[in-house]
Parts: C-alpha cells; sequence; structure tokens
C-alpha cells in the first residue's frame, strides 16, 4: 500500500506544481453533496484494507478506500458497530468518503456525530507530505485536534489516507414505538424525554407519526417502553424503517423533484408550517421546497440554526450556509495551511475553497 | 512595537518579545481598565507566576482582570497592535504549565467571568461564563435531575474555560466523552479582537470543524468568553464494583474482558498496590491491601439495568481471575469506593514531600508493559512510583515520589517522566490525555510528531492568531528546539557519546 500512497503523493506534488486541481473520490456515492468542484477525479479505492482491528481497544484503523460495508460487516461479526450510523446513499460508499462528507445517522442525537468518533488521520496534505494527527487511543490532546477538521472537509483539506475510528458495542436490545401526535407535541416531549435517563437512541416525526427507537439492556429498554406507550412496531419492519430513513429511501426523500433542504435548529424549535420530517430530538428538519437559498436561510438563523442544500437545487451557488466574516477568513486560512496550492476539491465547500 | 520574525511565526525558532516596553503597555492598558484590574508591581504578580505544575514559575510583565467581554476586545486588540504575548488564565489548576505567563506578556485573568448566564432546562444547554468552575454548573442544575459530565479530579477548583482549553477528561469519559463531546458551543475573541463563535446550539456546524480545534489548544487560538455546555441526565442510580488482583497484567486483562464482553462502565479505574496503600492510610477506604491492583468498575443507569450489568461485570471479574470482589451496596459506601482514587494525588503528597503527575495514554492492552517497564526505571532513577489509570481509556497517571530538597531529585524524576512518555508513544500512544502539553511535555512532542506535522501546527495556529501573541512558546515546540533535544535525547539506551564521563 505504500507504493499507491508514494504514487498519491507525487501526483499532489505535481498538481501543486502545475497549479491543477485533484478530486479525492471513493465510491462516488455523495457527488451529488456539497458544491460542484472541478478537478481531475482521484479514485481512492486503490488504498483499501484494514490496517488493525481490536475490539477490546474499541478502535479499528482503516484505508480511506475501504468500502463501508466492508467495515461494517468485520464490526459486526465482533458485536461492534460504528455508532453514528453514517449513510451509506448506494452501494461502494467509502470509508474516507464518510469521514470527508462528516454525515451521521438516526443515532446522531443520542450518541454524537461522525466528529466525536474520529480519533486519528494520516493524510496527504496539498505539498505532498503525509502527515499523522491523533491516534489510535480515545484521549489525547497532544496538538490542535486536526484528525477532526477533516471530518466534514469534503476533501478540499488533503487526502485522507488511514482514519482511526472509536466503535461500540452494538446494543443489547432495540425495540420501535410508534405514537400519534402533532409537530408540536412531537417536538415538546421529544425534548423532555431528552432530560430524562431513557434509552431513545433515534426519534422521527413525519405527517402526525412519532417514531421513537429504544436502545440498550434489556431491562431499561423495557422499563422505557412501559413508561411511553403507544403501539410497538415489529423489530424487522422497525429495522428496514430506520435503515430507510438513514438512507433516505422513505417516499420523502425519494420522491419529487423539489430541492431537499436539511435545517440543523436547536432542539427545541417551535415547529414551522409546511411538510417536514423531523430528525433527532427535533435538532435536524428536513424540507423540500424551491423557495429561494435567502429565505431558507434566513428562517434557520433566524432560530439560531444553519441550513444546507442537501440534495438538488443549485450546485454552483453556496450550498452551506455562510459564516460571519470572521470565521470565514479563519475557514479560509486553514485551506490555505493545508493545502497552499488549492490543490483539492476546490469549491465543494464554499465559493473560493 | 515589537515585531516577530518569519522564522519564529514558522515555528523555527522562539519569537524574541524582550523590546515589550512594560511601561507603554501599562499606560495603554490602564486607559482601558479600571483601577483594580490591572497590576504591574512584583508582589501583585507573584500570586500568578505558576499553574498546577509548580516546578516552573515566571512572573508575568502585567495582570489584567477584566469583567467584560468589551474589555477582553480591548486588551487583545491592544495586545495586537504593540505585540505583546498574552496568556489567557481560569483557575490554574492545569498540570502541563499552560498557563506559565509569559515574562513579556500580559497574564489575562478570566477569573471574574464567573457567572452562569442561563440554564436552559428544555433544550437541556448551560450557558456560562469561563471563570465557572466545572463543578458549579453540576451543582446548579441538580435539582432538574440534570449534571454536566466531564469531571475532572480538580473539578471543584476548575473553570470550564481551562477545561476547554486542555480537552478535560475525567474518571467517567469512557462512557460520556471528554469536554469536546459535551461542549456545544465557545463564544471567544481573536488576538485582532474579533467576536467569533465557534459551534452552535443546532448540531454540525457547516465548514470546517472550529470548535474542535479550539478545544485543547490551550489557549493558543483564541481566548473564550462564554461557553454553552450540553446537561446529562442524571442516572438513577449508580453503583461500582471493587475487584482485586494478585498480578497487575491480570488486573489489565480484566479491562479489556469487560470491554470483550460489550459492557462500557461508566467508570472504569485501576490502582496498583503502593497507591493502593498511600490512599488506604489517608482515607481508609477499606482497600484490601494486599492486592497487587484493584480495579474500580461503575455501572449506571435505571435500577435494572444496573442489576443486570453488575452482574454481567461480577462474572467477567470471577473469570478474569478476581481474588476478592465487593460490590457496593450504597450510595456511602460507592462515594468510599471513589474516595481512594478520588485522593490518590493528596495521598501521594503526604507520603513524599513532592510528586510528578504523568499523563501518558496507551492502548489498553499495552498497560502490563508499561507497568512493569516503570519498576524498571524506579529502580534506573533511584524513585518511586505509584499508579493509578483510567484504565478504561489507557490514560495512566503515574505519580513519580520525589523530594525537590534533595539536589538532582527534580532532575531525576523529570527525566524518569520523560521515559514513561516516550515509552506512551513507542507503544503507540500519545505524550498526553488529559493534561496538556503546557510547557512540560513540549520536549517529547519533538518524538511524538514530525517536522512537517510540526510546521502545519504552526501554520493552524496562524489561521486563528496570525501574529502569533497567544500564548506563545507553549504546546509545540519550535523545530530548533526539536533539533536540539533529538541531539541530546538518549536513545535505546545509548547516551551520545559515550567516552565522555557523566555525572
Amino acid at each position: 500500500m505504500n507504493d499507491v500512497i508514494e504514487q498519491w503523493q507525487e501526483k499532489v506534488r505535481s498538481a501543486a506544481a502545475e497549479g491543477m486541481s485533484l478530486r479525492p473520490r471513493g465510491g462516488g456515492t455523495k457527488d451529488f453533496f456539497g458544491r460542484r468542484a472541478d478537478g481531475e477525479v482521484l479514485d481512492t479505492r486503490a488504498l483499501s484494507g484494514i490496517v488493525s482491528y481490536e475490539p477490546t481497544e474499541l478502535v479499528v484503523t482503516v484505508r480511506a478506500g475501504t468500502p463501508l460495508a466492508e467495515l461494517e460487516s468485520m464490526l459486526a461479526e465482533r458485536g461492534q458497530r460504528l455508532p453514528f450510523e453514517p449513510p451509506h446513499f448506494g452501494d461502494g460508499a467509502t470509508v474516507g468518503g464518510c469521514v470527508a462528507s462528516g454525515l451521521s445517522g438516526p443515532s446522531r442525537l443520542a450518541v454524537g456525530a461522525l466528529r466525536d468518533f474520529v480519533l486519528g488521520v494520516k493524510i496527504i496534505d496539498g505539498q505532498g507530505d503525509l502527515l499523522a494527527f491523533g491516534g489510535q487511543v480515545m484521549k489525547n490532546v497532544a496538538g490542535y485536534d486536526v484528525s477532526r477538521l477533516f471530518a466534514g472537509s469534503l476533501g478540499t483539506l488533503g487526502l485522507l489516507c488511514e482514519i482511526s475510528l472509536k466503535v461500540l458495542p452494538r446494543p443489547a436490545v432495540e425495540r420501535t414505538l410508534c405514537l400519534g401526535m402533532g409537530p408540536a407535541d412531537a417536538v415538546e416531549h421529544l425534548n423532555q424525554w431528552g432530560g430524562q435517563p431513557l434509552p431513545i437512541s433515534a426519534s422521527s416525526w413525519h405527517e402526525g407519526e412519532l417514531r421513537l427507537r429504544l436502545s440498550g439492556a434489556e431491562a431499561a429498554v423495557a422499563a422505557a417502553v412501559a413508561r411511553i406507550g403507544g403501539e410497538e412496531v415489529d423489530a424487522v419492519d422497525a429495522q428496514a424503517w430506520w435503515r430507510a430513513l438513514r438512507e433516505q429511501r422513505l417516499a420523502f426523500f425519494a420522491e419529487g423533484d423539489l430541492p431537499l433542504w436539511r435545517l440543523a435548529v436547536p432542539s427545541t424549535t417551535a415547529p414551522m408550517t409546511g411538510d417536514w420530517f423531523i430528525e433527532w430530538g427535533g435538532g435536524q428538519r428536513w424540507l423540500r421546497s424551491d423557495a429561494s437559498a435567502e429565505e431558507i436561510r434566513r428562517i434557520a438563523s433566524g432560530v439560531g440554526g444553519h441550513a444546507t442544500l442537501f440534495r438538488g437545487g443549485d450546485r454552483d451557488g453556496e450550498v452551506f450556509q455562510p459564516l460571519a466574516a470572521p470565521l470565514m477568513m479563519i475557514q479560509r486560512r486553514l485551506k490555505q495551511a493545508f493545502d497552499p496550492a488549492g490543490v483539492f476539491s476546490p469549491g465543494r465547500l464554499y465559493n473560493g475553497f | 512595537m515589537a515585531s516577530i520574525t518569519d522564522a519564529a511565526l514558522a515555528g523555527e525558532v522562539e519569537a524574541d518579545f524582550s523590546a515589550v516596553d512594560k511601561a507603554r503597555v501599562v499606560e495603554a492598558l490602564s486607559r482601558l481598565l479600571p483601577a483594580g484590574a490591572l497590576m504591574f508591581e512584583t508582589e501583585d504578580l507573584r500570586p500568578y507566576e505558576c499553574d498546577g505544575l509548580s516546578a516552573y514559575r515566571q512572573l508575568p510583565m502585567v495582570v489584567a482582570l477584566p469583567t467584560t467581554e468589551e474589555q477582553v476586545v480591548g486588551i487583545l486588540k491592544l495586545c495586537h497592535e504593540m505585540g505583546v504575548p498574552v496568556v489567557a488564565r481560569g483557575a490554574g489548576t492545569g498540570l502541563s504549565g499552560g498557563a506559565l505567563p509569559h515574562q513579556f506578556g500580559v497574564l489575562l485573568s478570566m477569573a471574574r467571568f464567573n457567572r452562569i448566564l442561563s440554564v436552559d432546562v428544555p433544550a437541556r444547554v448551560a450557558h456560562v461564563q469561563p471563570g465557572v468552575r466545572n463543578l458549579a454548573i453540576s451543582e446548579a442544575v441538580a435539582h432538574h435531575g440534570l449534571y454536566y459530565a466531564p469531571d475532572p479530579s480538580s473539578q471543584i477548583a476548575c473553570t470550564i474555560g481551562g477545561n476547554v482549553a486542555e480537552n478535560s477528561g475525567g474518571v467517567h469519559c469512557l462512557k460520556y466523552g471528554l469536554t469536546v463531546h459535551n461542549v456545544l458551543r465557545v463564544r471567544g475573541v481573536t488576538i485582532e479582537g474579533d467576536i467569533v463563535e465557534f459551534g452552535s446550539l443546532a448540531p454540525d456546524v457547516p465548514g470546517y470543524d472550529l470548535l474542535a480545534a479550539m478545544i485543547g489548544s490551550e489557549g493558543m487560538l483564541a481566548v473564550a468568553t462564554e461557553v454553552a455546555v450540553k446537561l446529562t441526565p442524571k442516572p438513577q442510580l449508580a453503583q461500582c464494583v471493587l475487584a482485586a488482583f494478585d498480578d497487575v497484567v491480570r488486573a489489565g486483562d480484566a479491562v479489556a474482558a469487560i470491554i470483550a464482553a460489550g459492557i462500557i462502565p461508566a467508570g472504569l479505574e485501576m490502582m496498583d498496590q503502593p497507591a493502593t496503600a498511600a490512599v488506604e492510610e489517608f482515607v481508609h477506604a477499606g482497600y484490601p491491601l494486599d492486592a497487587k491492583a484493584i480495579l474500580l468498575c461503575e455501572s449506571d443507569g435505571t435500577p435494572e439495568e444496573v442489576a443486570e450489568e453488575i452482574e454481567r461485570m461480577r462474572a467477567v471479574l470471577e473469570q478474569g481471575g478476581a481474588t476478592e470482589i465487593r460490590v457496593s451496596r450504597d450510595e456511602a459506601e460507592r462515594l468510599r469506593f471513589w474516595a481512594g482514587r478520588k485522593a490518590a494525588f493528596p495521598a501521594a503528597g503526604r507520603i513524599s514531600p513532592d510528586y510528578y503527575c504523568m499523563d501518558g495514554t496507551i492502548p489498553r492492552k499495552r498497560v502490563g508493559e508499561m507497568l512493569s517497564a516503570i519498576q524498571e526505571m524506579e529502580k534506573k532513577y533511584g524513585l518511586r512510583c505509584i499508579n493509578v489509570f483510567h484504565a478504561g481509556d489507557g490514560n495512566l497517571h503515574p505519580l513519580i515520589l520525589f523530594d525537590a530538597n534533595q539536589p538532582g531529585e527534580l532532575e531525576r524524576a523529570e527525566a524518569f517522566g520523560a521515559d514513561i512518555l516516550e515509552l506512551s508513544v513507542a507503544l503507540g500512544g500519545t505524550v498526553t490525555g488529559e493534561h496538556g502539553v503546557g510547557v512540560e511535555k513540549i520536549n517529547q512532542m519533538c518524538s511524538q510528531f514530525t517536522k512537517p506535522e510540526i510546521a502545519t501546527f504552526f501554520r493552524v495556529k496562524a489561521a486563528f492568531d496570525p501574529a502569533g501573541l497567544l500564548n506563545p512558546g507553549k504546546a509545540i515546540p519550535t523545530l530548533n528546539r526539536c533539533a536540539e533535544y533529538g541531539r541530546l535525547r538518549v536513545s535505546g539506551g545509548q547516551l551520545p557519546h559515550p567516552e565522555l564521563p557523566r555525572f
């Protein structure tokens, strides 16, 4: 695998020297995400395989081009999993693409985001240097937390080669409840339950139907089921349903051609009028709309959140919420720090970087 | 005005601030701050000369004690204009010298930012100023059934601003995470005087994760003025298992076996025999003194959940060869089990005039190897070491006992510590799990990172602090320092120039 890394280093150096750009890409399952980016595709699948995995250390180190499905099935064999339930969005999703997109699944509010589980990275920077940050241990404050900067960087800071992730045991039991209620009640209940020691691991609300997934020890889940009430969903159906939600295969996401917006808001934000799909205890809300980006962003920032043009719409405009000027300046300088010649996926994150 | 060379900004050499004119700085600051918020006479500066790592002492040039964000903006803008270094400080409990003052700099004490601004109970968020003590947050929200999860040993004194600077952990972070997992947003001021907000009350901010960069940055990127922390529902019940082992390696294996069984304990701590003896004499926790190592393993949750988990823990520990297992019967007994572990540092202080606390993290499976190596080092350096550690996450706190009044002992203790840290790196770990690099471990950073990696850290700093004025000289070693340290480092037991006599 070292020869692949050396080839990549050479490729980056010559791209930097010639003013060319490269676009790291795994299975291409998240090509729709982010802004349209220029650059010659660099297929990361050439660098694949598990570097090390020891279940008792709760850490796995993987090469970036490894298929996400391969990693997940290996973890499952040992009763473990990626706790943040990353969406694949198609066959062939890679671990590198998963980390670069920074996306988390239904369990986000209960267990944390993808970035919370990134322990270390090995990357090639814009000058072709192979650098390692973080490591394979859970507590590590040596140097700035560069590994987490790569989570969600959409390939714009450098080329991910290896990633160390914290993994966790699969919960002993999962049960799903369905309750009928309106959006305001749902948001209120979700926040109330969130303040109590209940094993709620995922939630969704759409069209009057609130679904809750409870995960953990058998006794704790049983006690919560009895306390919350509602109707229990068949285990097999429930599992398929949460997976369909994660992969955006439910009708709300899969049908219709209006742009799909994702609003991240404080979880207690009162529901707004319109056809919303609510997840993450109220913190993530989806909307299909052709309203202007300005209008949607005004709504999001008005409640202290932010809006992303997730699918469709104008991929040449800004798809992520523009940041305050001092923050934008720091972001630009960080891009410069890692990739001074602008080799990697220019314009994928924001116009200019 | 002092100016910093390009070589210093690139991290090649230390910046030289000796041209800073104290009288002019004092005069300019006195126009920004009311009387009593600015100190510059030696006797007033003395209380600030060190933090929790008292082996390093340095008087600052001046101390500023702002009370408003506007004053912080003013101070930082002024220091930026005049090229003056700024070292931010909370309660000064840090163990790596991260808040050690700069001889030509302003020591920015955030002690007066000590208010809890608001608590949003439905959203489970507390908005606090950085000078608020860690434990004060949990105390303020306890009646809502909530608490702030990270609990460093110094939590009665350390501030949330300092926790942000160091990414502090505690005994419960295997299950509940570190500061970086429990802080939602940090509002702060850059050296250029811009007010910035890293993170958000909404999940997953767009762009690069500046909040993650800020947390654990040892005051080198920006100065925090407000922190929004996540509050966690208090578990209904917690129970603790104390297990004794007649062999430290067997105890280490039992830790791995617990994780392998799919259990994530709320806390998982280990102490070796000398540590147990030291604390037992001090707090009378009832620890078995004949055990070579003891494990403390905590379960929390609903009563049903805890009962189920404790039984599983007990089975794994029995199978792992525990010679004795006790389960806390009530809250008083649980607290007694923990009292010993939490008293490890003061207990070390009782049996030795001085002690030096290390903070390496290694993969759990290497714990046995590390403990044997430490025993060898005790002989090599002629000093005793007692070991307590966060076994669940492989974070070691060996306490090296020494007497600073005996000539040469401090130096031997430091060399002993450096050996432990370098072995931590060699075993696949890191030089610091939760105490930070500060000034203490700056040389060992050279063994953990390569030249281009260190150069990258300097560029990351420059993205936030282009003038290189926030806490200069800490956390990231200059390339020049690494070159010198590399020449001096003893590698593989071979001293450079073995023909020369040494004393």
